[in-house]
């Protein structure tokens, strides 16, 4: 075994790029909805695109599958430039956020719609058709009208109509938002499965984190025409790179501090309500510099000790008061002030067996780890 | 509630009948045995009717008006297909004030248009007088009503289905005709019968515009004059109300399956 | 969220899909509008216009008394005829907005739809008949014994003429109302009788106001078109029957003096056109909002 990161052993599934982007820019008139976009998209991965709306997500998307035209930049599709080549003729398939599903045709035709073009017998068309039916779990649909179908079953044939043509990538527009809970997690799931199944690249644009954390491999967080960070889903809850992208995924409470130096891999910090500190380079997933910044940390990160609990083995204690109690059965968050910190934070706890809810102005002990802090410069 | 809702519903229904009550009193006086349009009646016959057969003039008033409304039904709504499509889908400059000026014809009096096409014709054109003519002005004063009924259409047309054939391989031209026509086509219908159904009936600028060839009501028009020609009036008039009937509830029909074909929900009636 | 589009500008299509309707309605109206108004300044021969500038048409129009006469006439019977069409039109558009159960909605408009649809001159022929001196009303009051003697204040005169056109223009003023109650959010009534208003003052101060853009396009679509009908005072006007119209077609028509039409026509639709303008100006504070 070597240390050398080029010898680490590829994968069956080479991680070579299937989507490059390359400076992609779209405009309409002076508004800019994507500025100077560059990453690539891997083979076979389930790449995520979260943002609020109007961060240019959806445009991203359908650059891709070429509905919209660039204003700047290169697409390369498995090496391919796309400039010019319309969306009938690339190797992508959509699934539309409204499914799109065609109200005159039945959910055999929807599914076989995109094979009038192939050149095949009408008995392979329609074991494909009963094949891709089968994958999406509706094996016998086939002869419903299509506007008797309920909301998932309508995802279901939007999904095998777009899979039927063997895509090099599916894109998918917020598939999953006109769902109710209930079957929007359901969804979630199979479609996670359905991707591995099939190993096509897939390509979700949504606004939901828990959604993008759920199903995918990776994750580009997009604000105001850029990707403000591209990451796993764990990197990206753990180690944001901006406050912006830590307040957009899950709860990050953020502490006033002060960086007073960087030495052999470690800063030195000055955090309000937790004292001096020294975390790891790592935790800093920005630029490093000396002042003023903010430590944040997960509700989740910090545990709340009651009386008779064993100290904790590894870092620190800090004291508080608890100002406010939300209790959520399995969880109770609590909004905490530090001592010497003005604005409370948000912990959180599970509620099990020998743990009373707090009430309001409890004083509490609570534990927390220099390795759970992340650091904005 | 209840007796709030009940007075408007009896000032409805006397309404309704105000309506009707010309329309009612048609067959009556089509099947009375009497050239005197008057109660009592006198007994049943169906000579009226026979007459409107061997009336000459009458057919062929009756050849014009068809040509000119099936023309007009075939033009107006070809011109509503492209209105209706541009309104729907796409932004542009001006787009208001175009739109406002093919919708004009709707408050505009028809005799206004009747004698600016009577003058630009004769005067400018130098073209003579004929169905032809007539055709130009129905179809101008028929446009406004397909694009109200094809708007509509079009508008429950989610515009992600056009992409979605798009993506899946389709050309624009095989999208239209694999995706938009079919789901547009009962608007289509249902404005091309519309628009036949108004240049069926109208009377001032056939008037103005058809030179000798007179369609069917400039002949009503003219038969109003002989009081003996009346019985047999009444006799078209129920003919074509049970047409016009027919028509409207097919066109209807059609309007309606359109919206939920495409899975839009009705919603208000032909404007 | 995004603009959409496939190929090529928006603006460029839009426009060249909206071309052929937008050209038809040049060519075939504006156009011969335009030549309208030309012909007006210009010096009338028999069937044709002679291309000499002149004034003299307006002169006449504006001279000869009958003109005045006829259009105030015209005015007057469009303004009442409206009156009358939009002020019995609204309980009917209210009533199928708010009392009518929705599935039945589409019938009652459906309904009210046909009759105008039926053949224009024998409704109003019809209309002769049940107005007339052994009409259908005074047969059947004198067959009743209610009046002794057939009353003669039914037709051939104003009254006639009001009750045929708002028969003929009843659904033109119920469909625009009724369109316009249809957008008012049921909430905002509940609001008002919330804020402690009785059923009528939020008729009065809620429902009505928000209705008055209906009412407004009522007025114009019943207004305008019928001023310049002729047919209908012809067929059962009588005397009164002369209507501004009726010497726009006698000049056209009859005499071929294109000029003269041409000046009474463009006279007839300024004065329509300023009224509409002061109509829609006296109502714009009930105009603006989520339309």
């Amino acid at each position: 075994m070597t240390s050398s990161p080029a010898a680490a052993a590829p994968t069956p599934k080479a991680k070579r790029p299937l989507i490059e982007l390359r400076d992609i820019e779209k405009y309409y008139g002076d508004y800019y909805a994507l500025r100077k976009i560059t990453t690539d998209i891997r083979e076979g991965e389930f790449f995520s695109l979260l943002g609020p709306s109007g961060c240019g997500k959806t445009t991203l998307l359908r650059c891709i599958a070429g509905f919209e035209e660039l204003s700047g930049g290169n697409l390369l599709i498995d090496g391919k430039d796309m400039e010019g080549v319309s969306a009938n003729h690339r190797p992508t398939n959509m699934v539309f956020q409204s499914y799109a599903i065609f109200p005159h045709l039945t959910v055999e035709e929807n599914v076989g719609f995109g094979l009038r073009r192939e050149k095949a017998t009408k008995e392979d068309k329609a074991r494909r058709v009963a094949e891709a039916l089968e994958m999406v779990g509706l094996k016998g649909y086939g002869k419903r009208a299509a506007h008797a179908l309920s909301g998932g079953q309508r995802q279901r044939v939007a999904l095998a109509r777009a899979l039927i043509l063997k895509p090099k990538v599916l894109l998918l527009d917020e598939p999953l938002s006109a769902l109710d809970k209930k079957m929007r997690e359901q969804m979630q799931s199979e479609l996670r499965k359905l991707q591995r199944q099939v190993g096509i690249t897939f390509i979700l644009v949504t606004h939901d984190q828990e959604e993008a954390l759920i199903m995918s491999d990776r994750i580009a967080v997009m604000f105001d025409g850029v990707i403000a960070q591209l990451d796993s889903p764990e990197r990206l809850y753990r180690r944001p790179v901006s406050r912006k992208v830590a307040e957009f995924i899950g709860i990050m409470n953020f502490l006033p501090a002060t960086v007073t130096g960087t030495e052999g891999g470690q800063i030195q910090l000055e955090v309000a309500g937790l004292g001096a500190i020294a975390i790891d380079a790592e935790q800093c997933p920005g630029a490093v510099k000396t002042g003023e910044a903010s430590v944040g940390f997960r509700p989740e990160t910090m545990t709340v000790l009651f009386e008779g609990d064993p100290e904790p083995t590894r870092g620190k204690i800090a004291g508080g008061e608890v100002e406010e109690v939300v209790y959520f059965g399995d969880m109770s968050y609590y909004d905490v002030k530090l001592d010497g910190v003005e604005k409370p934070v948000q912990i959180s706890m599970r509620n099990v067996v020998g743990r009373p809810v707090l009430g309001r102005g409890a004083r509490i002990r609570i534990a927390w780890e220099a390795g759970a802090l992340v650091l904005f410069c | 509630m209840k007796s709030k809702g009940n007075g408007f519903r009896i000032y409805a229904i006397l309404y309704l009948g105000f309506l009707y009550a010309p329309i009612v009193l048609l067959p009556i006086f089509a099947f009375n045995n009497s050239t005197v349009i008057s109660f009592p009646l006198v007994g049943f016959t169906t000579q009226w009717f026979q007459a409107l057969v061997t009336d000459t003039s009458l057919l062929l008033a009756v050849r014009h008006s068809l040509i000119v409304a099936v023309s007009v039904s075939i033009l107006a709504t070809t011109f509503g297909v492209f209105a209706a499509r541009a309104t729907t889908r796409y932004k542009f400059p001006g787009k208001g004030g175009l739109m406002g000026m093919i919708m004009l014809p709707l408050v505009l009096p028809d005799i206004i248009i009747a004698v600016a096409l009577l003058g630009a014709i004769t005067n400018i054109l130098g073209m003579k007088l004929s169905l032809i003519t007539v055709i130009f002005g129905h179809t101008l004063i028929a446009t406004p009503f397909t694009i109200a009924i094809l708007n509509s259409a079009f508008q429950s047309l989610d515009r992600s289905l056009e992409e979605a054939a798009y993506d899946l391989g389709e050309t624009k031209i095989s999208t239209f005709r694999l995706i938009i026509l079919p789901l547009v086509m009962p608007g289509i219908i249902s404005a091309m019968l519309i628009a036949f159904t108004i240049s069926l009936d109208e009377y001032i600028i056939a008037a103005f515009l058809s030179g000798t060839e007179a369609t069917l009501p400039v002949y009503i028009f003219s038969q109003f004059r002989f009081p003996q020609r009346v019985p047999v009036i009444m006799a078209l008039g129920t003919i074509l109300v049970c047409l016009s009937i027919v028509l409207l509830t097919v066109a209807e029909y059609f309007r309606r399956r359109g919206i939920a074909k495409a899975g839009g929900k009705s919603s208000g009636g032909f404007l | 969220m995004t603009k959409r589009k496939f190929l090529g500008s928006e603006a460029a299509n839009g426009l060249l899909m909206l071309s052929p309707t937008a050209i038809y309605s040049i060519v075939v109206m504006a156009a011969p509008l335009i030549a309208v108004l030309l012909f007006s300044f210009m010096t009338p021969g028999y069937l044709k216009v002679i291309w000499t500038p002149t004034l003299d048409n307006y002169a006449k129009v504006l001279s000869d008394p009958i003109y005045q006469v006829l259009l105030g006439r015209s005015l007057v019977m469009a303004a009442t005829v409206t009156a009358v069409t939009v002020l019995t039109a609204f309980p009917i558009a209210y009533f199928i907005s708010f009392i009518v159960s929705p599935e039945k909605k589409s019938l009652w408009l459906f309904l009210i739809t046909i009759p105008f649809w039926t053949s224009y001159l024998i409704r109003v022929f019809l209309w002769k008949v049940i107005l007339g001196y052994n009409g259908v009303i005074n047969e059947a009051f004198m067959g009743l014994g209610i009046i002794h003697q057939p009353m003669t204040f039914l037709l051939y005169n104003m009254n006639s003429v009001v009750l045929t056109l708002a028969h003929s223009y009843a659904p033109f003023a119920i469909l625009p109302i009724f369109v316009a109650l249809e957008k008012i959010d049921r909430s905002l009534l509940e609001a008002g009788q919330d804020l402690g208003e009785s059923r009528i003052m939020t008729f009065i101060r809620v429902t009505l106001p928000l209705a008055m853009s209906g009412v407004v396009a009522s007025v114009l679509i019943v207004f305008i078109p019928t001023v310049g009908d002729y047919v209908t005072p012809t067929l059962v006007g009588g005397s009164s029957g002369q209507m501004i119209a009726n010497v726009i077609q006698l000049q056209y028509f009859k005499l071929g003096n294109y000029p003269v039409g041409s000046a009474v026509s463009i006279a007839a639709m300024g004065v329509v056109t300023v009224i509409s303008v002061i109509f829609v100006f006296a109502n714009r504070r009930f105009m603006r909002g989520p339309q």
